[in-house]
């Protein structure tokens, strides 16, 4: 059994010199990988989950809706609104942002403009639809009710 | 001017390590991975005043009623569901009932795997479902007191049975048929020949002015 017990003259420190690269590696990938967000978002977020999710293909042609309870009910009150960049806006006005949204885009790209709904849960439907009634007025048919993934089942 | 007497001239790196891990932490902290996902859907055209509105002309058993009100209670084909996870069963069983399928739902039948046409002489076949898949519409409507929460639930199930009645006829799962990339021609072949003849027919119908119960 004395072949097992042979000492061996090799030291057994891992050698640590390489673990700066390590991090900096890592440390990149999150500065490349992070986005600070442009918009401030003033109405509550809570997404729903569901199970059936697809991918958005391209980021560019994407404009998002925020539909939810303000944050500040002292100032603007617990009915939840429509927020579009960084303003609340009316129903009436979607349109209007549509077409902005649209001229930021070239003229091949203009119909398949994407919208993101992203929608508190505890928002009626009601008002969800009144937007949907206005977007296809706009003409912007694609739609994205946006959630989270559901882990269950 | 002896050479040797100077300090050592570099400089210490040993904190570099701990220098690069307080920046991760930072970037790890404020980092939001992107989750732009959900669930993707087309909006009918808006409608031509010149025109007026198209007759129903279907069959009523070609239609999936789904109704909401505004205490977020359903009401599917006519009789209250308690569990909204029964939806997808229902759907995919309306969809494939082959009741009375024209020549295109035959055809439809006969591209079917076994499996699937075993589910369908096991399940389907009701006279009060749809005739074939071509015919097959889900027409959800909600109230406008309805919850958002409840309207995605509902959607995610009906989509749930799409995707699965299109995933089984290839031989894949609801979740591998939505990832398939049609930008990849052989996944593109896999798609459309899941897709062919069977239409993807939601109808989110206008909720109504009145928010009733």
């Amino acid at each position: 059994m004395a072949k097992f017990k042979k000492k061996t003259n090799t030291s057994n420190e891992i050698p640590t010199a390489a673990l700066p690269d390590i991090i900096f590696m890592l440390l990149f990938f999150f500065m490349v990988t992070t986005v600070m967000r442009e918009t401030d978002i003033m109405v509550k977020q809570q997404l729903p989950r569901a199970t059936q999710l697809s991918k958005l293909e391209r980021k560019s042609l994407v404009s998002y809706i925020y539909i939810g309870e303000p944050k500040k009910p002292e100032l603007y009150g617990t009915e939840p609104k429509i927020q579009v960049n960084d303003v609340f806006v009316d129903v009436d006005d979607i349109i209007l942002f549509v077409n902005q949204e649209k001229d930021k885009l070239s003229e091949a790209e203009r119909d398949q403009i994407t919208m993101s709904m992203k929608v508190d849960i505890d928002a009626k439907m009601g008002l969800v639809s009144d937007v949907q009634q206005e977007l296809r007025e706009a003409n912007a048919r694609k739609l994205l009710y946006s959630s989270i993934q559901r882990i269950d089942r | 001017m002896a050479k040797g007497n100077r300090p050592t001239s570099e400089v210490n790196s040993g904190s570099m390590a701990d220098i690069a891990f307080l920046l991760l932490i930072f970037f790890l902290v404020t980092t939001t991975i992107a989750n732009d996902k959900g669930i993707a859907m087309l909006l009918p055209p808006k409608p031509d005043p010149n025109q007026p509105p198209p007759e129903v002309t279907k069959n009523d058993r070609n239609i999936f009623k789904i109704l909401a009100n505004s205490q977020d209670r359903l009401l599917v084909e006519d009789e209250p569901l308690e569990d909204v996870g029964e939806l997808k069963e229902m759907v995919k069983t309306f969809v494939l009932n082959f009741g009375k399928p024209g020549e295109e739902g035959i055809a439809i039948y006969n591209s079917m795997p076994p499996n699937v046409k075993n589910y369908i002489n096991a399940n389907g076949r009701r006279p009060d479902y749809s005739d074939d898949p071509t015919e097959a519409v889900v027409s959800f409507k909600a109230d406008r007191g309805t919850s958002y929460e409840l309207f995605v639930q509902v959607l995610d199930e009906i989509n749930a049975a799409y995707n699965e009645v299109y995933g089984e006829r290839v031989g894949i799962t609801a979740q591998e048929f939505l990832q398939l990339d049609r930008k990849d021609p052989d996944q593109d072949k896999m798609y459309d020949r899941a897709r062919q003849g069977i239409p993807r027919a939601i109808s989110i119908a206008e909720p109504n002015k009145a928010s009733g119960g």
